[in-house]
């Protein structure tokens, strides 16, 4: 029987970690797919943040590091500067690249460092139980804003995407989801748009995931994917932010 | 072989550069400034980088990244800045990444001041950061000897796959001295099978930088490994100097610019008949406590003369173990001691019926 669909060759066979309905597999399998179709395994590598995706390093069958909690950009920054024609790239959560990671994906951005950020928004802290994200949205319960997130305590969620516009060593910006069908198709080609900017030497790319966490959302898998269409997506607008050839935002 | 004058701080620098050092990530603190100025001129000459980070966080996750890579890669800063790397050296001693740090020792606690400290003493030989790790820390007390040290560091770090510290404060980053350069020869860069370059490297089998290991057997496996290196480390690399110990009864112990003022301290003492000599640990980490008790078997008491409020003075207390007296001298804040007062100390402590 001929095989019309398998797993990335670069994707460790083993079951993930994640919990159900978690779309880090879904992100996981795009990055993979995108670095298979461009033939790139072999001068690639990644760094895994600290949180849920820190098995990344294990998922992933090329050289990987483990970065400190946020720093992953200033990790790539070392292998990229090193090795200029390596492929770089970074795979962080939300509380890991926007909050105690701010300085390094902004400076990372600002130095127009080639390196491909794939940044996974679920607007939670997943691995240390469901706290407040700088994503978490207006209203949100988490375990550290019982009552919602409201903004005379935490303040608005963080929009990573635009505040990079302006930034010209920012080459590629493109956010994402991948609670449809139709979204990952999106998601992956502007993934592969990203390391191709890396590829042609641009400047710095990133794409923001929205990705659901039903386990910290307190909600079935099913219910996570209409939460986040409902109110990840009126927040974080899906498109592209920033291309070389110009930039708009399209759905 | 030519011989020039140099600050402190360039001597670095250079040394670096012979030991076939080309990535430098840092970020600007005074009085570790002019080698950083020095690098970002040299360095691309070289065909290396000099890159300013957005600060001391950044700078040794860079120095992660380009170690993991293979490079020969280095940083440096002052007591603020380094403390803001220590989970970073944390993370280079559990992964296991050579890389060179130099501290340029200034008063604390706090921004404190630019003037001349060891009160980092604890933070570089005890850890710092958090978990069971060791640096090795060197501590050159000549001009010369942050050049020869600095090279000799690099050699420590990827020998040993382990983050080495270079030691100093602002008297020896600052001060000018004749420096003898060796004519330049091809560095001989050891093999690291272990960086993690690309599989096009190494096809067929991933490498992995990391200090992750969520199975406690699996973590308790590799710190196991790493006591048996420290282990080595402590067996092979204890290096300190004397002076006068032969016959000493008051053996002063002090290291870097301290050093140099009890060894005046020392001839004084000996010109006014009181049997003093110096010992100086040139290691801090691996401290030289098997060259400290065979040295000084004479000796009727002990004087650790330091930058700070008492921190050297426990590892001679600990090397001595109760056979002899172990004192403290010590300015805070920025003073350096003066000779005259180390050698009245020496005085009391010799009339005072301590020294029989």
């Amino acid at each position: 029987m001929k095989k019309v669909f398998k797993r990335p060759e670069i994707l460790k066979d083993v079951p993930f970690h994640y919990c159900p309905g978690c779309t880090h597999g879904v992100a996981h399998r795009l990055v993979a797919e995108v670095i298979e179709e461009l033939g790139i395994r072999d001068i690639a590598i990644g760094v895994a943040p600290v949180g849920c995706s820190v098995f990344v390093m294990d998922y992933f069958e090329i050289d990987m590091f483990q970065g400190s909690h946020g720093r992953a950009p200033a990790v790539a920054t070392g292998i990229k500067r090193v090795l200029p024609d390596r492929v770089v790239f970074t795979y962080q959560g939300d509380g890991d690249l926007a909050a105690i990671g701010t300085g390094e994906f902004v400076h990372a951005a600002t130095r127009g460092e080639k390196i491909t950020v794939i940044f996974i928004n679920n607007a939670i802290y997943g691995m240390t139980g469901g706290q407040m994200a700088p994503t978490t949205i207006m209203g949100q319960v988490t375990k550290t804003t019982p009552f919602g997130r409201d903004r005379e305590t935490n303040g608005y969620p963080i929009r990573v995407c635009e505040m990079l516009v302006p930034l010209e060593g920012a080459a590629y910006l493109a956010r994402v989801a991948v609670h449809t069908p139709k979204a990952i198709i999106q998601a992956k080609k502007f993934i592969k748009r990203a390391f191709e900017v890396q590829l042609a030497g641009l400047g710095f790319s990133l794409v923001e995931v929205l990705s659901a966490c039903p386990t910290n959302w307190g909600l079935s898998p099913l219910e996570a994917v209409k939460w986040l269409e409902e109110n990840m997506v009126p927040y974080y607008p899906l498109g592209e932010y920033k291309s070389p050839a110009g930039g708009a935002i399209n759905d | 072989m030519s011989r020039i004058l140099m600050k402190g701080n360039e001597a670095i620098g250079e040394g670096a550069v012979r030991a076939g050092c080309r990535y430098f990530f840092g970020y600007p603190i005074t009085p570790q400034s002019e080698l950083t100025h020095y690098l970002a001129k040299r360095l691309p000459e070289v065909g290396g980088l000099y890159l300013q980070a957005e600060s001391e966080v950044a700078s040794i996750n860079m120095v992660y990244g380009a170690a993991g890579a293979g490079a020969r890669v280095m940083t440096s800063s002052s007591g603020p800045g380094i403390s803001l790397m220590q989970e970073g050296l944390s993370y280079l001693a559990g992964a296991e990444l050579p890389c060179v740090v130099v501290n340029m020792m200034r008063g604390g606690p706090g921004l404190g001041n630019i003037a001349p400290s060891q009160a980092d003493y604890f933070q570089a030989t005890k850890g710092g950061g958090h978990g069971d790790y060791h640096l090795i820390v060197l501590a050159p007390n000549s001009v010369q000897e942050l050049l020869d040290f600095t090279g000799k560091a690099f050699e420590l770090a990827d020998y040993y796959r382990n983050p080495v510290m270079v030691m100093a404060d602002g008297i020896m980053a600052q001060m000018m001295e004749p420096v003898e350069l060796k004519d330049e020869a091809q560095v001989e860069i050891p093999a690291k099978p272990w960086a993690a370059t690309g599989m096009i490297d190494h096809p067929g089998s991933k490498r992995i930088i990391n200090s992750c290991y969520v199975i406690p057997e699996e973590m308790e496996a590799v710190n196991i490994r790493l006591k048996e290196k420290y282990t080595q480390i402590t067996l092979n690399e204890q290096a300190s100097e004397g002076y006068l110990l032969e016959d000493a009864e008051i053996v002063l112990v002090a290291f870097g610019t301290v050093s140099r003022i009890c060894r005046a301290v020392v001839e004084k003492a000996r010109q006014l008949g009181i049997p003093a000599g110096l010992f100086r640990p040139i290691t801090l980490w691996p401290f030289p406590a098997e060259e400290l008790k065979r040295t000084t078997g004479k000796a009727k008491c002990f004087l650790s003369v330091e930058m700070n409020m008492g921190q050297m003075v426990e590892d001679v207390q600990l090397t001595i173990n109760g056979r002899a007296p172990v004192y403290h001298y010590g300015r805070l804040g920025g003073m350096v001691p003066v000779a005259r007062d180390v050698l009245q100390e020496v005085q009391k402590l010799y009339s005072g019926g301590v020294v029989k």
